[in-house]
């Protein structure tokens, strides 16, 4: 029989091969995600001027408010960069604090477009009002699913650090995870300058 | 509690559907009773649902397949027949019922025969042609099959539960509209096609990384067989065009439930987005059907022509230029729509351009076996019915994609008869050659060849005689989807194309009695070597069936038919020098286990039980929790098993059994003697 | 994506930093209203793009030199796609938008 020692070598490389084959997938599935936004994208912009008898983006987007979620997104992904960093430098400490922080930034993201909505919706402006309010909704609120999706990854993985430290698996989920969180942002710039620049000018 | 669900939906109401409801619902006992009397729940839960072993999960892709085909086929003639007798009077199917017929027909056929089809060979097959022990994500794959499943099993139980959409299998707005479909048929439609699209595009996602990241050792992309390629090209598109299908549907069934306005005639919608994104995903669908049958025509005419392909760059090159320019054509599926000349123009020649590199592939498929000494196999047969064929429709196509021509058929029977021209030779027979080409692979004996040869006759002259009269019907102005008709020149043609749906049904009959015959026959025809048609293939070297493992050592490829060159260079069914500790990947409950959340969060959603599908995603997210945190999904198989596995294979294997490798050896040029081949 | 080195603090500082002023330029241009018409929507585009553009190259790290060549073929491939898709999705609702005027 071969001793446990032996085995556990060829499950570390499998393990090594199976990780880089899981970044890999984890891209591709990213783009696909990206192909996901994008026809979003075209319909918002097939129905934005269909605003029917429903209040218009001129009268319900506020640049302030956006500026603000954009600046809580950008600053999530740069404190992620840190964590990212702590992990290369085997600080598990470190990696925890910033995944705070970076979830703390990903929550006020969303409890400031929850805040929208719900305003938008008080307002009489909800999705059910209009083509173009349907379409808002629905992208911005896939993006916003992303994000609470990524916050939940970002509160699990936390419990992996703190309670299996940093391990090869723990890692490479890290890495992945980071990859989701940027992605987000680069979708946020797309929403921004599709939908609230040109929807105020 | 249960939503809009009561006691109404039970299909009281006529014979037709009761009689759908009982076979539907006298099927799955039958099937809980056989399994009972077998006393293989056990076995079908240990050794089938939870494992992740490609090759088992390419079977029950494939049954699950044949199931749906026998589903859909009823739809089939069910159609056939009312058209045949409907001149001038309703027929026997109610228009609401006959509506619900060709949606689902169409539904079932595209989305639960032909997809877990290819991707059940697909699944058993690729691995195994880049000598790869597994694919590269095997509990994904298991749940990527769950999907699958729980979409069909939501249309199956559209049958009994409720109705099915009557909106066609495009379910086009403002018709499948809360206004227009207020049912829960729509809903149903929806959530199968989302439920499985999530398994497809997964499916796709990893392919492509198999595909990419674990072929062995000298297995270039240029090595890789044509089988291969196909799949890779069609994981690709899976992977990119199913979002397109996701968004479209996830619009759709937002403007049902909470009154979005995407797709409504009021309020700012704009139905024309839905054929829009509908067909961005649709005809990248298309040639996802279509290139895996090309790949296996590929494997198949080089092993039965006895020669090496013809052309395989023009043909690698052909698949990929099909694939890019599948998601360059959508818009001639709406000509009709109203595009400007120009916008027409273009889409119409970048359809044309796409029978270019389809040719190519048609001219080296015959240059494969010219001079080939060729065997008519049932998937030889099959290939070559196909390409008989198909050439035909892809000549109606090449008709349709000229504007002012479309304008003229659209819609008609012609369209009909086109497309189930591209669809039943170009996918399905594809499918039925690698079905009879690969079952030895797979169980480890051959099907049964008398019964094939008689199933293609049975096909073919099936398909001729049920979409020929098509042709000439929709020149004669008949559109599709009619439920009666007053024109009585059209009765004769209807009458034989129902004659021809009565042939199919006896081809799918005589598969059926093939597939009893050859497991009767089972010991006469074991297919010891693992290479029962001298194959060229990597996927021959394994076993049949092979080991868990596939390869107990990674093979090294040197040429493209990398096992024709082993036996060649004498290198097949040597025993190393020793063998090595194999990780695989330990069985696991999830993947069933969400299939069946998958499922009732779509029932869930088509009766607005919000409750239960609240429940089933969370209970989802948990599932996809505790597999992100579970660190021990493998284990190790020792060496010394898989040596007596090994070892038992070799030992079964007599000098007699291999094949002569003598005629393939390369003849000296000087002498013109034979060299010595060793196999 | 990167397997080779490890990213710097510096590295993402940068990037950062450039996304701030690539943020800053289009909704200054709007809220200022500095700009109006095409000429606005052209520089919310470029910026936009560049910015995308700062995001893969500082906090993704791709580069063409320790970028698996697969992960550059298929964000090139959904580039295209994307390209395709949006600009014949709306080539084709523009075109019949004008006709239905």
């Amino acid at each position: 029989m071969t001793n446990t020692l032996q085995q556990e070598a060829v499950l570390a490389h499998e393990e090594q091969k199976s990780l880089e084959a899981r970044e890999f997938g984890f891209w591709v599935y990213l783009m696909t995600d990206a192909i996901i936004f994008a026809l979003l994208f075209a319909t918002y912009v097939v129905l934005s001027n269909n605003s029917a008898a429903g209040p218009t983006a001129k009268e319900l987007f506020d640049l302030r408010h956006t500026a603000s979620e954009t600046a809580l997104l950008l600053l999530s992904s740069l404190t992620f960069g840190f964590a990212t960093i702590a992990m290369h430098e085997d600080r598990a400490g470190q990696v925890v604090k910033w995944l705070v922080i970076s979830v703390g930034l990903g929550l006020g993201f969303l409890a400031m477009e929850l805040v929208e909505f719900y305003g938008m919706i008080q307002k009489g402006a909800g999705p059910e009002v209009s083509g173009f309010l349907s379409a808002f909704f629905t992208l911005v609120g896939t993006h916003g699913l992303h994000v609470a999706f990524g916050s939940i990854g970002i509160f699990v993985m936390i419990g992996q650090v703190l309670s299996k430290g940093l391990t090869l698996p723990v890692r490479s989920r890290l890495i992945r995870l980071g990859l989701f969180w940027h992605f987000l942002d680069i979708v946020w710039i797309g929403i921004f300058s599709v939908v609230y620049l040109p929807g105020v000018m | 509690m249960l939503g809009r669900l009561t006691i109404d939906a039970l299909p009281f109401y006529s014979w037709v559907a009761m009689g759908g409801a009982a076979v539907t619902v006298g099927g799955g006992i039958a099937a809980f009773l056989l399994v009972t009397y077998l006393k293989a729940w056990k076995a079908l839960w240990f050794d089938w649902l939870t494992s992740v072993d490609h090759k088992k999960i390419g079977i029950m892709y494939i049954v699950l397949a044949l199931v749906m085909l026998v589903r859909g086929f009823v739809d089939a003639i069910m159609m056939r027949a009312q058209q045949a007798i409907a001149l001038n009077n309703e027929g026997y199917l109610p228009p609401e019922h006959f509506e619900q017929i060709f949606s689902s027909h169409g539904t079932i056929m595209i989305f639960f025969v032909a997809m877990p089809f290819l991707t059940g060979l697909i699944n058993i097959v690729v691995p195994q042609q880049i000598g790869a022990r597994d694919v590269a994500f095997p509990f994904l794959n298991s749940f990527s099959f769950f999907m699958t499943a729980a979409g069909a099993a939501l249309v199956l139980v559209s049958l009994v539960v409720g109705k099915f959409s009557q909106a066609g299998w495009t379910g086009y707005p403002p018709y499948s509209g809360i206004e227009y479909s207020p049912g829960v048929g729509v809903d149903y439609w929806i959530w199968a096609l989302l439920v499985s699209g999530v398994g497809s595009t997964l499916t796709g996602i990893n392919f492509i990384v198999t595909i990419i990241k674990n072929r062995c050792p000298g297995m270039t992309y240029m090595r890789m067989p044509l089988f291969t390629w196909t799949a890779l090209c069609i994981s690709i598109l899976m992977a990119f065009a199913f979002p397109a299908l996701t968004v479209v549907a996830l619009q759709l069934a937002l403007d049902r439930t909470l009154g979005f306005h995407f797709f409504t005639n009021g309020d700012g919608g704009n139905m024309m987005m839905f054929a829009n994104l509908l067909w961005i995903w649709g005809h990248p669908e298309v040639y996802i059907l279509i290139l895996p049958a090309f790949g296996i025509f590929s494997e198949v005419v080089a092993t039965f022509s006895r020669k090496r392909l013809f052309g395989y760059a023009s043909l690698v090159y052909a698949t990929a230029c099909i694939a890019i320019l599948s998601f360059t054509v959508w818009l001639h599926h709406f000509f009709t729509m109203g595009s400007s000349a120009n916008v027409n123009a273009v889409f119409g020649i970048a359809t044309m351009i796409i029978a270019v590199p389809t040719g190519v592939k048609i001219f080296d498929w015959l240059f494969t076996m010219y001079r080939g000494r060729i065997e008519f196999h049932p998937a030889m047969v099959f290939t070559i019915g196909f390409m008989v064929t198909f050439v035909i429709g892809g000549v109606t196509g090449v008709l349709l994609a000229l504007p002012p021509a479309d304008y003229l058929m659209h819609n008609s029977t012609f369209l009909v008869a086109h497309f189930h021209n591209m669809l039943i030779p170009g996918a399905l027979f594809g499918y039925f050659a690698g079905m009879n080409y690969w079952f030895p692979k797979a169980f480890g004996f051959k099907l049964n060849e008398k019964w094939g040869i008689r199933s293609f006759w049975c096909w073919i002259i099936g398909f001729y005689l049920a979409f020929m009269p098509l042709y000439v019907l929709g020149f004669m102005g008949m559109t599709r989807r009619m439920e009666h008709y007053q024109d009585p020149n059209w009765q004769p043609y209807l009458i034989v194309a129902a004659l021809g749906a009565v042939f199919v049904l006896f081809g799918i009959i005589c598969i059926g009695i093939q597939l009893y015959v050859s497991a009767k026959e089972w010991g006469s025809s074991k297919d010891v070597t693992g290479d029962p048609w001298n194959g060229r293939t990597l996927e021959w070297a394994t076993s049949s069936p092979p080991a868990p493992y596939n390869f107990a050592v990674i093979p090294e490829v040197r040429d493209l038919d990398a096992f024709h060159d082993m036996k060649l260079r004498g290198q097949a069914y040597q025993a190393p020098s020793g063998y090595e500790d194999i990780v695989m990947p330990k069985n696991t409950w999830l993947g069933p286990v969400m299939g069946v959340l998958g499922f009732l969060l779509g029932f869930a959603m088509v009766w607005y039980i919000w409750w239960l599908a609240a429940l089933c995603f969370v209970a989802s997210l948990v599932c996809v929790g505790i597999r992100a945190c579970d660190d021990d999904t493998e284990f190790v198989l020792p060496a010394a098993e898989v040596a007596r596995i090994e070892g038992a294979r070799l030992a079964a294997i007599a000098p007699g059994d291999l094949h002569d490798m003598r005629e393939f050896a390369p003849r000296g040029a000087a002498t013109g003697a034979i060299l010595p081949g060793s196999a | 994506m990167d397997h080779s080195e490890i990213p710097s603090r510096s590295t993402y500082l940068n990037g950062f930093f450039l996304a701030v002023v690539l943020t800053a330029i289009p909704f200054g241009i709007v809220w200022a209203e500095l700009l109006t018409g095409t000429a606005a929507y052209v520089v919310i585009a470029v910026a936009a793009v560049l910015q995308v553009m700062v995001h893969l190259v500082f906090f993704l790290h791709m580069n063409f030199k320790s970028t698996p060549g697969e992960n550059m073929f298929f964000l090139a491939f959904a580039g295209v796609l994307i390209c395709i898709m949006v600009g014949g999705s709306l080539w084709i609702m523009i075109d019949l938008h004008h006709r239905m005027m």
